[in-house]
């Protein structure tokens, strides 16, 4: 069907997607985590209550989470160039997909967190916890399973921004399909980048919720 | 010369300020609880019962007040004596709070990882204290896998892992059932006998305070109504609040009771039945029980009864006194429920 340079070429796009989605996600929960934890903490009721802090924090995630990717894409290319660089590859690609994919981490770290019983921290308190043991002893630990459930989302999501990002020459597997199927109409090409892209979200989606499941004590 | 109290109480209110409204949960409490006691607190749904027991280890600051714990002021301490102060102070609760993705075991030994207490002695101890709750056996069950009442008993253990002086229980035993809750409370009064630890207890179950409590307060409306023992606070309950707990089972009967009954209380004196059938057997006159709630609490025959007197006012007027000779407490019926 195809010669092997483009076999090659969709095997170095692949993993050229790979690496983007992983350092991506990577880069992002060490942003995103820590800010999800605060969006929790921070509450009113919760440990360390700083509702301005709070408010504000809020304010500026959501307003980040509403730049559709394409125009955050274009706006942050003068820091993706000061800080990569180049604008072009998948290297650069990063930059966009971190400031992209942090405060959608952060919301989803934020929502696992909240699924711990707070019957649970009270306990903690009682027996003299400070709060940085229970954000490591109690919060982290007690959320695993959903915060692996909610990476298996993330890392599935930003892959398809990564894909997105072949728009404006990001490389991977979307840059693949942008030239060859979209700009030079080769529909075969185009189809085989999108059932490998399919095949990535199955394969990192199983993974991620096996792993969480295995892993829950809540039931079995 | 009385001890120093282990928890003491002084001129304590709480007042929570909602968007809407205040809600004073806690008026002027006054309350000293002495080592050794197992203490009952009771009252209505939000009466302010887990608000108070919650001020004891300042999870909730009081509004106005003090708390000492061993004579030490609560509010005085920093952070840090306040978290030492805690671990000298379990913790149990309705809901069990234990951790989801840890064992039995590992639950134990959690306190004591926050207390620093080096891994293997901790989990020495948790052996140890799994023995004490019966649970030997389901040392590595996580608590999906246990029934309410063994989540309770390795809660029990938890709270116990950092030797306290004081276990503060809110409403442990309202999630199980009754055979379970005897179970449990036994558990507890044997920790209190065996240990020396001073126990808490909040219900809103006047069988819970009679199964194992030594002192009980009733809290009404945000107040302290009464306080005492229980001997004293079941055989003469002076305020209203009071009486419409220990005379919550009466409580039916009242509408029946003709103008001669009489309320007798066992007070652990005298058991019940001997003494009513030598009654009967000595006036020869029946007498109708129109209710009846006696037991063994403690080791004694505690309860009270209510008799519907012979229309002779003589008979009625000498059996009172058989009765009183009899060292019984006994009273006309005046219900004020
Ligand atoms: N954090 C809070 N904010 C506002 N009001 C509160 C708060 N906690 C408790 N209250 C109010 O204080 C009162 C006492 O509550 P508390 O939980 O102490 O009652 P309780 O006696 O333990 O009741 P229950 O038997 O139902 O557990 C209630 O009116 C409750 O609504
Ligand atoms: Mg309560």
């Amino acid at each position: 069907m195809f010669d092997a340079a483009t076999w090659i070429m969709l095997g170095e796009g692949l993993l050229d997607t790979i690496y983007m989605t992983l350092a991506s996600t990577a880069m992002a929960y060490l942003l995103g985590l820590p800010l999800g934890l605060l969006l929790v903490i921070t509450e009113k009721d919760s440990i360390l209550p700083l509702p301005v802090f709070n408010r504000v924090l809020g304010v500026i995630i959501n307003l980040l989470r509403s730049i559709p990717f394409l125009i955050l894409l274009v706006w942050v290319m003068p820091v993706t160039r000061a800080i990569v660089g180049t604008t072009i590859g998948s290297s650069a690609t990063v930059v966009p997909l971190v400031i992209a994919a942090a405060p959608f981490i952060a919301r989803m770290v934020e929502s696992s967190i909240k699924e711990v019983d707070p019957g649970v921290i009270e306990a903690a308190q009682s027996m003299g916890a400070t709060n940085a043991q229970i954000v490591w002893k109690v919060l982290l630990p007690e959320a695993k399973p959903s915060l692996i459930v909610g990476a298996a989302i993330s890392v599935t999501t930003i892959l398809g921004y990564s894909a997105m990002a072949g728009f404006v020459g990001g490389g991977g597997l979307g840059d693949i399909a942008i030239r060859f199927g979209y700009y030079r109409y080769e529909d075969e090409i185009m189809l085989i980048t999108v059932i490998i892209l399919v095949l990535l979200v199955q394969v990192m989606q199983e993974v991620g919720m096996r792993i969480a499941s295995s892993s829950d004590r809540r039931k079995n | 010369m009385q001890a120093q109290p282990i928890i003491s109480i002084q001129n304590l209110s709480k007042t929570f300020h909602t968007k809407t409204s205040e809600v004073h949960a806690l008026r002027n409490i006054n309350l000293d609880i002495l080592p050794g006691q197992i203490f009952g607190i009771i009252g209505m749904s939000g009466a302010g019962k887990s608000t108070l027991v919650r001020c004891m280890n300042f999870l909730e600051k009081p509004t106005v007040g003090t708390v000492l714990f061993d004579g030490v002021d609560l509010g005085a301490m920093n952070a840090q004596a306040l978290n030492e102060a805690r671990r000298s102070m379990g913790m149990i609760f309705q809901q069990f709070n234990l951790l989801m993705q840890r064992t039995a075991l590992q639950n134990i030994c959690f306190p004591m990882e926050i207390a620093g207490v080096k891994k293997e002695d901790a989990i020495a101890r948790a052996k140890e204290l799994l023995e004490i709750v019966d649970l030997a056996d389901r040392a590595d069950a996580y608590p999906s896998q246990l029934s309410g009442g063994q989540k309770q008993r390795v809660a029990i253990a938890r709270a116990l892992a950092t030797n306290p002086k004081v276990l503060l229980c809110d409403e442990a035993t309202s999630a199980l059932d009754p055979k379970t809750t005897r179970s449990i409370l036994t558990l507890l009064r044997d920790i209190n006998r065996r240990l020396g630890i001073t126990v808490i207890i909040i219900t809103h179950e006047m069988s819970v305070i009679e199964e194992i409590c030594t002192h009980v307060a009733i809290i009404a409306d945000s107040q302290i109504a009464e306080s005492g023992t229980v001997q004293e606070i079941f055989t003469r309950p002076k305020t209203a609040a009071a009486q419409k707990l220990v005379f919550h089972r009466a409580g039916e009967v009242q509408r029946n009771v003709g103008s001669n009954a009489l309320r007798i209380v066992f007070d652990g004196t005298a058991s019940s039945e001997p003494v009513i059938a030598g009654m009967v057997l000595e006036f020869k006159a029946p007498v109708n029980i129109m209710f009846a709630d006696t037991r063994d609490i403690d080791g004694k025959a505690f309860g009270q009864m209510v008799l519907q007197m012979p229309e002779d006012p003589t008979v009625a007027e000498k059996m009172k006194y058989y009765l009183t000779t009899r060292g019984l407490t006994v009273e006309e019926v005046q219900f004020n429920v």
